[in-house]
């Protein structure tokens, strides 16, 4: 039943996707130029031995999946109790409440591969894939996607106006993206800021889609990174689950 | 054969008990309604009917079925209209029924003909292709009501069908709603408005505090607790208490508002007048057949809209 649910998000999606993509994808893109060559001019000699654009353009990738799926977690959610008030809607249907979060959920999701996937595309064509293992920079996208989106929705169905979404990025979301490892190494923090970047969801995608890109082993065992990102997406569905159910059953 | 089966059924919010035991009987085809004012309790007890709000206490089966265990199951075989419109205001109003049936596992080529058929019916098939955004209240709750029907419900359900509405607006939605009621559907509504259930409802229960205070068909429960008739009196004065003395015995009953005063008797033109008799002169003077208004004055001793 969830499917119908994912299906009527992407009905909805028809709309306005021309806008969207814009922000999904244009403006990582535009972050890539910006960083990877301009930046990356100075970065003489590279970073950790591979050029300093192919370097960050996979941490770029796997914070892009992460950007995008917040973004799909936040107002949507918040207004399909509080605005458009969805949810009630279907709640009236036989669907149940799992169902849904999972079809919303699944739709968080599609936006993420959607939007990697395109940039991934554009990367590879500047050359900076270096191996084949790059294809499961996608799959990774997807998980750090569920990995954020998860408690994201708890957070988004637990709060009452959008004021507290600019809590939510300013406290988790910019931060996050700066101290992940995107755009330096995590090494080159101070030792406590280094435990909230292993702390915090993105770097274990980052770590990953960079081993991936440019063929070499990742920083933690591959596994290690899955089931922690696993483990946020598990935790967080929980969460989402329980404050659905308490706004819908009353 | 019933359909919705309540013994002692309760809602409680923390402290705050919502429905206080109430039971009640829907049987197929008829229009059953709850009357009641804000706060009665009408609202909850259609929403452990629609099984989104699970019972306190007390018995519910609907369907045969346990909405505890068998919700969706349930849910599939209702139509739901809710008191706050929840279309989506982004997609066209064709949408907003293709999507909605696929919910019940519709295949899309029979949502895409149901929906023809009840944009037909509900009089939008002009706005089949418009968003819902710019469309006018009637419209949207028009809209809502054909939402409802796209399962081809056993039971509708309708949570004040037209609150908010203009009298145009609500006239048409009437007599939708009684198209349906001829065409075999059970209809369970909601209301505040009583000259709405007096048109409506072949049964009703009035609501009073999360308690069922009255139940009948709308005749029957006027003959009951109201006088054929009702003459109303205005009187110029500060207070329209000072009055009520000297119309003491015309009728069986004499109810004084802060605004008029109304004398319950079988024969208005009668009671007219005696009052002109005992030299009293009303600014006004109105006489009507009781409603369930009265009715609902007489069992609680306050109206209905305030």
């Amino acid at each position: 039943m969830a499917r119908y649910v994912f299906e009527y998000h992407l009905v909805s999606y028809r709309r306005v996707w021309r806008g969207s993509v814009l922000s999904s994808f244009v403006l990582p893109l535009l972050t890539m130029l910006g960083f990877g060559v301009g930046v990356g001019a100075y970065v003489t000699g590279g970073v950790e031995g591979a050029p300093y654009l192919d370097w960050m353009v996979p941490g770029l990738i796997a914070s892009t999946a992460m950007q995008i799926a917040i973004g799909e977690s936040t107002w949507p959610v918040l207004g399909g109790f509080e605005w458009r008030r969805i949810y009630f809607g279907q709640s009236a249907a036989p669907l149940r409440v799992a169902d849904i979060l999972d079809g919303h959920l699944a739709f968080a999701v599609f936006r993420t591969l959607t939007s990697c996937g395109a940039f991934l595309l554009v990367a590879a064509a500047f050359g900076t894939m270096h191996s084949w293992w790059a294809l499961a920079v996608l799959p990774i996208a997807g998980l750090v996607g569920l990995a954020v989106a998860t408690p994201t929705f708890a957070y988004a169905s637990t709060i009452r106006s959008d004021s507290y979404l600019a809590v939510l990025f300013r406290l988790g979301v910019i931060p996050m993206s700066l101290f992940s490892g995107v755009f330096f190494p995590v090494e080159s923090l101070p030792v406590a800021l280094r435990w909230i970047a292993y702390a915090l969801p993105l770097w274990h995608g980052v770590d990953l889609s960079r081993a991936a890109t440019l063929g070499v082993a990742p920083a933690w065992s591959p596994l290690g990174h899955v089931l922690y990102l696993a483990l946020w997406a598990g935790v967080g569905w929980l969460l989402a689950y329980r404050q659905f159910g308490r706004r819908l059953v009353v | 054969m019933t359909l919705i089966h309540a013994r002692g059924l309760v809602k409680r919010f923390g402290d705050f008990t919502a429905v206080d035991g109430i039971d009640v009987d829907v049987r197929r085809g008829e229009a059953f309604g709850f009357l009641g004012p804000n706060g009665a309790g009408k609202s909850s007890t259609m929403r452990m009917i629609g099984c989104v709000s699970p019972p306190t206490d007390g018995v519910l089966r609907i369907l045969d079925l346990d909405p505890r265990r068998d919700g969706p199951a349930i849910r599939a075989r209702l139509g739901v209209c809710p008191q706050l419109d929840n279309l989506d205001l982004e997609l066209t109003v064709r949408e907003n029924l293709t999507t909605y049936a696929r919910f019940f596992g519709i295949p899309r080529k029979v949502a895409r003909a149901r929906a023809a058929e009840l944009l037909d019916f509900v009089q939008l098939t002009e706005r089949a292709d418009s968003k819902v955004e710019p469309l006018s209240g009637g419209m949207r709750r028009r809209l809502t009501i054909a939402r409802a029907l796209v399962n081809e419900p056993e039971i509708v359900l309708l949570d004040e069908p037209t609150t908010g509405l203009d009298p145009q607006a609500r006239h048409l939605v009437w007599e939708r709603l009684f198209r349906l009621k001829q065409q075999g559907v059970t209809l369970v509504l909601t209301t505040h408005y009583m000259d709405e259930a007096e048109q409506l409802c072949d049964r009703l229960v009035v609501m009073d505090g999360g308690k069922i205070v009255a139940e009948g068909s709308p005749r029957a429960l006027i003959e009951r607790y109201s006088t054929r008739e009702v003459v109303e009196l205005r009187f110029n004065a500060e207070s329209q208490e000072a009055f009520a003395e000297k119309l003491a015995g015309i009728g069986e009953r004499v109810e004084v508002l802060p605004d008029r005063i109304l004398l319950y008797v079988a024969d208005g033109d009668e009671a007219v007048a005696e009052v002109q008799r005992r030299a009293l002169s009303p600014a006004s003077v109105l006489v009507r057949r009781s409603s369930l208004e009265d009715v609902f004055l007489h069992l609680t001793g306050r109206t209905l809209v305030d």
